[in-house]
């Protein structure tokens, strides 16, 4: 058994139109990945193949070797969790309800002491234990998306005795930081990286900003028009004639040695 | 366990106590007031050994008890229901009676009653809390069918409002044509169906409502934590492990199944399901645990209340419940939709 998020042949249709069109590609553990392309190449759509929300009509996505088709809701939510864009809560609910959402998978009736505990953990390391009992629906997007982050680490959360072997954990991200000032967007993605890190974590992400993944990304996955373009290392995929060609704007380069790469574009 | 588990529990302690309460003055006052000594020989009546019960005690054992307790379970199952609906449709202003469920099985019951004495039906217990159910299930579907929107294939809240208006008024005017041609004394008065009454109570209509209110309610708790799921999205349930369109299903059926029976034995009683959640959201949060054993309680509480009032306002004669349920929760409901836009 590898650690290993594998995709192949993967097409998803809508009507008669491709979406997602034969992409083939494997996301490594301990590694940020990121996808990036231009409105409608695909990136949500695929990011949600990968998390099993949607099911292709062609090809398989397997984690650890097994194809995810035939796995339990319930097993495949102790191990994957997306974490998205803006999530709406409909009813008053605390913070800390929220947060304890991410243990649903893993307890039955009520939530446990150790539940409870992780809980407390993940609000403390996000910060937002002062909101224990706010109403979710008051805080700011920020705040919430702080909120949501806790909660889905609630969800992946290991500790650490635990036998790193047994299985892969596989956190999605999609596009988590579209409603967040720039502050907040470098703290995320500093925390994304942290959880990207550990050795039994798959990371798989969409954003918009071509900087934020040419400074965070170990690997970057291009989509445009529902194929795949490129993969591969920043400097490898980011040339000045590639993102001409698919973005249809020119960049320059500007490189440093502490920040890596930058992008203006003209 | 935090502070506002805590809050919840005595919450609900005290609402329990509140039902039985109220339960206790439903069965002492009415068209005829039950002083506590005659309560308890008619209780004693019954065990064996004892005299036969008067006349008094046997209108007190066969009327007013199982009315009491009927109210108590139609009030639970419309504050359950309510719950379930809310929950579904993450929004707080759906209820049964605004979705077609409440005037389609009041339909299914007037056919059953008018069709069976025609056709001379073979009829156990069962076939009108199933005709009810039958005609709820119609209608239900019938809403969200039409409601759906060609793009989103959801329903919007707007269309879901306004097909449920236009399924209450064709099932409404099914009743009326039913009770147009129908004859004394297989029909019962159309004031009965649209308007809501329990004075029908009995016992038979008491084990049945008991059976579907108390399943119901089981099965809608078992599922409470993955309904609490779908308060932030459908999407996310399903990243929490939620197979979200089996959960649909599920509690859609058995939202129809408790508010059927319980609309064919009482008629239409509107806008309980409605308020019974709000309130309890206000005070005590939005899970649906506590949501739903509180909303069975206070949906209890209130309607008993209501049927309490229904009978002692314009004594010896008696108001149908729905009025009164209509008087209180169309401001309420009112208020809501002012109070937020609702665009989804």
């Amino acid at each position: 058994m590898r650690l290993m998020l594998t995709a192949t042949n993967l097409t998803f249709r809508v009507g008669n139109k491709a979406l997602v069109s034969d992409v083939s590609l494997s996301f490594a553990p301990g590694k940020l990945h990121l996808i990036i392309g231009p409105n409608g190449a695909g990136k949500s759509t695929l990011i949600k193949i990968l998390a099993r929300l949607l099911r292709p009509q062609v090809g398989m996505v397997s984690y650890d070797d097994v194809d995810v088709s035939q796995a339990s809701e319930t097993e495949l939510a102790k191990r994957r969790a997306v974490l998205s864009q803006a999530v709406e809560v409909a009813f008053p609910l605390s913070a800390r309800e929220v947060v304890m959402m991410g243990r649903y998978p893993h307890f039955g009736g009520r939530p446990g002491p150790a539940d409870e505990k992780i809980v407390d953990d993940v609000m403390a390391q996000f910060d937002v234990t002062e909101f224990t009992d706010r109403n979710y629906q008051t805080l700011s997007g920020g705040e919430r998306q702080r909120v949501n982050f806790a909660r889905v680490l609630a969800q992946l959360w290991r500790d650490s005795t635990s036998d790193l072997n047994s299985s892969g954990r596989y956190l999605f991200l999609d596009e988590p930081l579209t409603f967040l000032d720039i502050r907040h967007q470098i703290e995320f993605m500093n925390t994304i990286k942290e959880m990207a890190a550990q050795p039994d974590v798959v990371t798989v992400g969409v954003v918009h900003d071509l900087n934020l993944a040419a400074r965070f990304a170990d690997h970057i996955v291009i989509l445009n028009q529902a194929r795949l373009v490129a993969s591969g290392t920043p400097p490898d995929v980011l040339t000045e004639e590639r993102i001409q060609e698919i973005f249809g704007v020119k960049p320059t380069f500007v490189g440093s040695e502490e920040s890596g790469m930058h992008i203006i574009f003209s | 366990m935090t502070k506002q588990h805590g809050n919840r529990r005595l919450l609900l302690v005290v609402l329990a106590f509140v039902t039985l309460l109220v339960l206790a003055a439903s069965i002492r006052y009415g068209a005829i007031d039950f002083p506590l000594s005659e309560i308890s020989r008619a209780f004693a009546s019954i065990l064996p050994g004892h005299s036969e019960p008067t006349l008094d005690q046997r209108i007190f054992l066969e009327l007013r008890l199982p009315r009491a307790i009927l109210c108590l379970l139609v009030g639970a199952s419309l504050g359950v229901g309510g719950t379930l609906m809310q929950a579904l449709f993450r929004n707080p202003i759906v209820e049964p009676g605004l979705v077609g469920t409440s005037s389609g099985a009041a339909f299914g019951s007037a056919l059953f009653f008018v069709l069976g004495s025609v056709l001379h039906i073979s009829t156990s217990v069962w076939s009108l809390p199933f005709a009810a159910c039958f005609g709820g299930v119609v209608s239900t579907y019938l809403v969200f069918l039409l409601a759906r929107s060609k793009e989103q294939g959801r329903a919007s809240i707007v269309m879901l409002l306004l097909t449920g208006l236009a399924v209450n008024a064709l099932f409404m005017s099914a009743i009326g044509f039913l009770s147009y041609i129908a004859r004394d004394p297989q029909a019962r008065s159309i004031t009965f169906w649209s308007l809501g009454t329990l004075s029908g109570a009995n016992w038979k209509a008491v084990t049945i409502v008991t059976t579907s209110t108390i399943i119901g309610t089981l099965i809608a708790l078992y599922y409470s934590k993955q309904l609490n799921a779908l308060m932030i999205g459908e999407e996310e349930a399903t990243y929490l492990g939620v197979n979200v369109n089996r959960l649909k299903w599920i509690i859609l059926t058995v939202n129809v199944v408790i508010v059927a029976v319980a609309t064919a034995f009482t008629g239409v009683i509107s806008f309980v399901g409605l308020v019974v959640p709000h309130i309890l959201r206000m005070v005590g949060g939005a899970d649906n645990r506590f949501l739903i054993v509180g909303s069975a309680l206070t949906g209890a509480t209130l309607l008993t209340l209501a049927d309490l009032m229904a009978r002692l306002v314009v004594r010896p004669a008696e108001l149908p419940i729905g009025i009164l349920t209509s008087a209180v929760g169309v401001p309420i409901f009112i208020l809501l939709l002012r109070r937020r836009q609702y665009v989804f």
